[in-house]
């Protein structure tokens, strides 16, 4: 079992080519799905701290008790 | 049936669709990669090719050709919503190249890099001249310059002209690439790539390949959408509707 394992690793003597280029391609990949969801979170922040800078007070609380978005879109169904 | 395709051409509607698909393009891409994994590194034979055949890293061909291809059709892709944006002057065109150029450059990137440590066992060199791999640098050099322009302007509109003007000259670069093995006469093109053929496949190997394929595929679709959405909304923070988003979604 780990005899057979170890063989999966050294890929018959090539595993220096063979992992680098897999690592590298699964690392860049899982990488920008790390960074998409950050600069989300920071999008999200950033355009709320606009959006509350440019809407006065009353208006913006009586604005979250309305039902759903201009399109009807379902409440929550992003995140 | 007839549909308002113009009805989705609007940054509006298109955030909430694209904001539902991101997830099934996930999970698709996820499936269709670990299945392509498992298919290449163990229902492949050990060896590829007969009289002097390439030993296990040849396995390295199931990232590196469908990367390959994903970087060129990205491209495409993308020059298409530029050249749409350009004509059209649609907002939402202009968006989508914007969010297909990273990931067209994380793949022709790794189109690269796989490529040259596929080289070194099999060419004996990590990096040649060659006719593809050079015209394969420029297209990585042209997504980047892509994005370099794009943020180096100011003005989104220009910026979105300028840089969609870049996007369909470079398109110049495809055939450049795709001919650069396949070209009529082989005595024109000294190239150390072989001549693709498709037809020649082993079939596991074409089964691999051809999943993973579809795995990016899926993959860009995912995160060009993800990216596309927070693009939507730092372009459009001015409208009320993402107001209506932010409460919506941040709170969440």
């Amino acid at each position: 079992m780990i005899q057979q394992a170890l063989d999966f690793l050294r890929q018959g003597g090539y595993a220096l080519y063979v992992w680098s280029a897999f690592g590298m391609t699964f690392l860049l990949l899982i990488m920008e799905v790390i960074q998409l969801r950050r600069s989300r979170r920071t999008i999200l922040t950033r355009v709320g701290r606009l959006v509350r800078l440019r809407t006065p007070r009353p208006k913006s609380t009586t604005k979250t008790k309305a039902p759903a978005g201009p399109l009807g879109e379902p409440r929550g169904e992003q995140r | 049936m007839k549909i308002n395709w113009f009805k989705y051409a609007s940054p509006t509607a298109f955030y909430p669709i694209a904001g539902r698909l991101v997830p099934w393009f996930a999970v698709a891409a996820l499936i269709l990669i670990l299945f392509s994994l498992y298919w290449g590194f163990f229902e492949t034979p050990e060896r590829l090719g007969g009289s002097n055949p390439q030993k296990e890293y040849y396995r390295i061909i199931f990232i590196h050709v469908p990367a390959a291809w994903m970087s060129m059709w990205l491209y495409l892709i993308m020059a298409g919503w530029a050249a749409i944006g350009l004509v059209f002057n649609t907002r939402l065109s202009y968006m989508m190249a914007n969010a297909i150029a990273p990931t067209g450059a994380i793949f022709t990137f790794i189109a690269l890099w796989t490529g040259s440590f596929w080289g070194r066992p099999s060419w004996g060199t990590y990096w040649d001249w060659d006719p593809r791999l050079t015209s394969e640098l420029i297209l990585f050099f042209l997504y980047i310059g892509y994005i370099a322009l794009h943020s180096a302007i100011d003005d989104t509109r220009r910026a979105d002209r300028a840089s969609a003007l870049l996007v369909i000259v470079g398109l110049v670069m495809l055939p450049i690439i795709f001919w650069s093995i396949n070209c009529p006469d082989p005595n024109q093109c000294a190239a150390l790539h072989q001549r693709s053929s498709m037809s020649q496949i082993e079939s596991n190997i074409l089964t691999a390949m051809l999943t993973m394929t579809l795995g990016f595929w899926a993959y860009s679709f995912a995160t060009t959408f993800a990216r596309l959405r927070g693009i939507i909304l730092t372009r459009e923070a001015d409208s009320a509707w993402v107001r209506d988003v932010i409460e919506r979604e941040s709170v969440a």
